[in-house]
């Protein structure tokens, strides 16, 4: 097998396995190669511009964010947008709370609204420290957030799914949704990161 | 289905247990005290599920608040700070 750059490499244990795996299954008829490539496809088609179309949804309109709070599931139907199977909590940064989300068991994540999630957010490091010291953390994202909010941390421990609802960033008055929606990034519904407006 | 036995804004504590098997209740969350923030609904028992069984009848599911001071003695951060942790009922005792 090559590499990105084209340089000959073994298969690795886990790449062999997944080939291996897959073949088995094509071959006693449980899955079809089809099938197996839809699902590619469609773990693909989701990225984070899902959950920023959600997040600059609500930043227009107040009811529309009242539903998602209360029901984030339901109300990322209201857009299109479908979340099979997940039960999926918003919860909301005001200037008092700052939410931030982790997995400390495994690495639980809103992939339907936010895609694959990265490598820091499956590492020890972030999963035991984010509980454990999350001030410490967020600095090191280049997030210091004041003594006097409190911080939220969410582990997402069991059945739910968390994403976080940023505050809009200030000099965005009258601004268009897709405009708004570019503001926001991964990080930001994760917690880590606060949205960038045009005075920052 | 198991009733629910709390609501939102009851004192509870985790048990402090360590079973074998697949347990969705983070160890460093054992022993600790802390308030119901809202009744998730009822879900399939992982413990059951891992040892593909149905889970049935399925368990009432919390999101359960704990003050960070509580958790973690020596926390650095400020007093306010919290940590939301989803726990099954059968975890939860009345504190």
């Amino acid at each position: 097998m090559s590499d990105e750059q084209g340089k000959y490499r073994p298969l690795s244990y886990f790449q062999l396995m997944e080939i291996s795996l897959r073949e088995l299954l094509v071959e006693k008829g449980v899955l079809t190669n089809e099938q197996v490539d839809a699902e590619v496809e469609d773990m693909r088609r989701r990225t984070p511009e899902r959950g920023a179309r959600v997040v600059a949804h609500a930043w227009v309109d107040s009811d529309f964010r009242k539903r998602l709070l209360e029901n984030g599931t339901k109300a990322c139907e209201e857009l299109g947008l479908d979340v099979p199977a997940l039960r999926l909590v918003v919860v909301e940064n005001t200037p008092e709370v700052h939410n931030a989300i982790v997995c400390t068991l495994c690495s639980c994540y809103p992939r339907m609204l936010l895609g694959i999630p990265p490598d820091w957010y499956k590492s020890r490091n972030y999963r035991s420290r984010m509980v454990r010291e999350p001030r410490k953390v967020l600095a090191e994202f280049g997030l210091n957030i004041p003594e006097k909010a409190q911080i939220r941390v969410h582990d997402s421990s069991a059945d739910m799914r968390y994403m976080v609802l940023p505050m809009r960033p200030a000099g965005t008055d009258g601004w268009t949704e897709e405009r708004l929606a570019s503001l926001v990034n991964r990080d930001s519904m994760i917690g880590v990161a606060i949205p960038k407006g045009p005075a920052d | 289905m198991p009733e629910n036995k709390f609501k939102p804004g009851d004192r509870v504590r985790v048990l402090k247990a360590y079973p074998p098997g697949h347990i969705r209740t983070p160890y460093y969350i054992r022993g600790c005290v802390g308030e119901i923030e809202r009744v998730c609904g009822a879900f399939p028992n992982p413990e059951e599920l891992a040892l593909m069984r149905t889970g049935l009848p399925a368990q009432p599911l919390y999101r359960v608040r704990f003050s960070q001071k509580d958790v973690w003695p020596d926390y650095g951060g400020s007093a306010a700070d919290v940590v939301e942790v989803e726990i099954f009922q059968h975890w939860l005792d009345p504190a």
